[in-house]
């Protein structure tokens, strides 16, 4: 095999690292190599991306098969570059749907479990590491071994939300779960404020399997944390059109806005305008479950709204101990920092992965898009200082620019961590760009 | 109707055994590692309703190639379209360091896929005719610095495939050359996507129509029809000067 070109690489933050990427269907020949394996790059920040410019990664994308699918339990077993809209597009007709979904339909398995992404269901159906069932991985030593939560389960859990440094995950085994129809069922409403709105998702949690909200993050005092929450489940076939629902087409971003688009007028403007495009005070009925899930789908290469210098996103979670009182100081903090973003959505989680560095835990998750600019670092700081002290934590999939005395603090779990790769990984031979950031070094390199 | 795909596992060969999959075509997958071709048949039959099998075909081991043409047509089902996606690739440089292995390529990708092309041949022309659909190149186009030696097999096979139609599809028997431009697989996978590159699922999708309709050439994607235009109009002097 020959090695491949040395070239930029970058994730869905659009800031590029040199590295060398390889491709190939047979992922479990083609890992040997490989520091990391990645897949279609939609995690925002560096956990994706080369370690150094000598780092080869793994793009798993070519290895897209539906090893096996079980129509009575759900059972699917899938090559971990196998993406999830795909697994939608063949499914859905018949009645399935993934247990778990994030944002975007453009992820595949492998990157699911790496992060164990976690959706709108959150509070109802956990993470998606909850619905896997084993996984085939090849380790560092390049030993190829199945695991899951009754078998190597130290393994499985430090592979869940492990951004793939405990070995490369070439299989993927879980349960769809049975939708009654392939429509949503949806409640949308403006609420005046950050209390009103916390109040909403607790009051909705039990009743809603799907809960959500978009706030206005420019408007402060009275106003702060007002937005629109919608609250969804599957629509019954009784109310649901017979039809299944067309994917929209899909408009691309021909180019990259400039820098200067992207300021406080033009943000401001947005968020007010989002705000009250919701004339309604309440909205309900049934719709595309394409719009309810994946809004910025519908827009390719969204992110070059940013700018060539591209973004990162700022996701949090609150824990419930922190109190009511946490997200709005949380938003008067970042009112007063002036990172406002178009794009502030809020979810209240249940509870905590199981992975051992799974994100969620009960209480408030809040994830806003910053643009990478000159200020972009001390606002990550000052509302990293914020969260610790509250008790809450970050989401590895979307951090950029977390110090690593930071993230120490933020989590515990990190020593369980750490111990994990030195068992599975001792030589240190996987790792990203964001692993060498944020966690412990490779022995020879420790002093 | 019934498919056989030599190559069906990997790259534009997967994307066209999932687009007839898909569409309710029984299918026969062909290639070299039957565990592997096991693992797309899996895949093919969730998406699609269809049986499919597998047969063992090497494109380097000719030897064998009586026996896969007996294998397609036993049992007296009718084979509709037979497509060969798998050749070898090697970029120039690889080809020029290794003189043995340019030639394994060129036998592989002209004479060996020749002679499975005769012997299907006879076959579809004895079930009453059929469809056979080979990948060829926009490499074989033109004599071009970065494609020399692969293109020199792909301009025989195009060469063949083309006299092949006229002679026999009078007689039922409807000869497909395609002509991929760069699409990103994993035979190029290493190299640098130039402009116009394709994704397999876009090529599938055409090539799938063209079986349909019986085109005798296609390029895909189609832009390439036009970008060979005007580079098999170059003078020399230019292509001398050019590294394209």
């Amino acid at each position: 095999m020959s090695l491949p070109a040395l070239r930029p690489i970058s994730a869905w933050g659009l800031f590029a690292l040199p590295g060398r990427e390889r491709q190939s269907e047979s992922l479990e020949a083609a890992s040997a190599t490989a520091e990391l394996s990645r897949g279609l790059g939609r995690s925002y920040g560096d956990s994706s991306l080369p370690a150094t410019p000598e780092s080869e990664l793994l793009c798993t994308t070519l290895a897209d098969r539906i090893l096996a699918f079980d129509d009575g339990s759900g059972l699917l077993t899938g090559e971990a570059g196998l993406a999830l809209h795909e697994i939608h597009r063949l499914l859905m007709p018949r009645g399935w749907f993934a247990p778990v979904t994030p944002g975007t339909q453009f992820v595949t398995l492998g990157g699911m479990v790496a992060s164990d992404i976690h959706g709108k269901n959150h509070h109802k159906a956990g993470c998606f590491g909850d619905h896997v069932t084993s996984l085939r991985m090849r380790l560092a030593s390049g030993e190829v071994v199945t695991c899951g939560p009754d078998e190597r389960a130290e393994l499985f859990w430090a592979t869940v939300g492990g951004m793939g440094l405990t070995g490369h995950i070439l299989e993927v085994t879980f349960r769809m779960v049975r939708i009654p129809s392939p429509w949503i069922y949806q409640e949308s409403r403006r609420v005046p404020d950050i209390e009103s709105f916390i109040a909403g998702l607790k009051e909705s949690g039990p009743d809603w399997p799907m809960t959500m909200g978009w706030i206005d993050c420019v408007s402060g005092g009275s106003s702060l944390g007002r937005g629109i929450l919608m609250r969804g489940r599957w629509a019954e076939p009784s109310e649901a059109p017979a039809r299944f629902p067309a994917m929209p087409p899909r408009l691309t971003m021909p180019f990259f806005f400039p820098s200067w688009a992207l300021n406080p007028l033009s943000v401001r403007a947005f968020n007010i305008l989002y705000y009250w495009k919701h004339l309604a005070r309440e909205k309900r009925g049934v719709v595309s479950p394409w719009g309810f899930f994946y809004p910025l789908d519908a827009i390719q290469l969204w992110n070059r709204m940013y700018g060539r210098r591209g973004f990162t996103q700022y996701q949090c979670v609150l824990p419930e101990e922190a109190g009511q009182g946490a997200a709005r100081r949380f938003l008067e903090l970042l009112v007063k920092l002036g990172g406002a973003s178009f794009l502030c959505v809020i979810k209240d989680c249940g509870a905590e992965g199981r992975g051992l560095l799974s994100f969620p835990k009960p209480g408030i998750s809040i994830a806003l898009d910053l643009p990478l600019r000159d200020w972009t670092q001390r606002v990550v700081n000052e509302l990293n200082a914020f969260v610790i002290a509250e008790g809450g934590r970050i989401y590895l999939t979307k951090d950029t620019l977390t110090l690593p005395a930071d993230f120490a603090k933020m989590e515990p779990r990190l020593a369980a961590f750490d111990e994990a790769r030195r068992q599975f990984d001792p030589e240190r031979r996987l790792r990203s760009h964001q692993s060498e950031r944020l966690l412990e070094p490779a022995p020879k390199e420790r002093p | 109707m019934k498919t056989a795909i030599l190559g069906a596992s990997k790259g534009m060969g997967r994307a066209l055994a999932r687009v007839r999959a898909e569409r309710g075509d029984d299918l026969v997958l062909l290639g070299r590692d039957i565990e592997d071709l096991e693992r797309s048949a899996a895949d093919l039959r969730v998406r699609g309703r269809g049986a499919v099998t597998v047969i063992a075909c090497d494109l380097e081991s000719p030897d064998g190639f009586p026996a896969v043409i007996e294998a397609l047509f036993a049992g007296g089902i009718r084979l509709d379209n037979l497509v060969i996606t798998a050749a070898h690739f090697g970029t120039q440089d690889e080809l020029e360091a290794d003189p043995v292995r340019a030639r394994r390529l060129l036998t592989a990708n002209l004479a060996n896929t020749v002679e499975l092309c005769e012997r299907a041949r006879v076959a579809l022309l004895a079930q009453g005719g059929g469809t056979l659909c080979v990948f060829s190149s926009v490499a074989g186009d033109r004599g071009r610095k970065p494609v020399g030696l692969y293109g020199a097999s792909k301009a025989g096979l195009s060469h063949y495939l083309e006299a092949l139609d006229h002679k026999w599809r009078a007689a039922g028997l409807i000869t497909i050359c395609v002509k991929p431009g760069f699409v990103k697989t994993g035979m190029t996978a290493g190299l640098k996507p130039p402009p116009f590159a394709g994704e397999p699922d876009a090529v599938a999708r055409q090539v799938s129509a063209a079986i349909d309709r019986g085109t005798p050439l296609i390029y895909t994607p189609a832009i390439w029809q036009l970008v060979m235009l005007v580079i098999r109009h170059l003078p020399r002097f230019v292509m001398r000067r050019i590294s394209f």
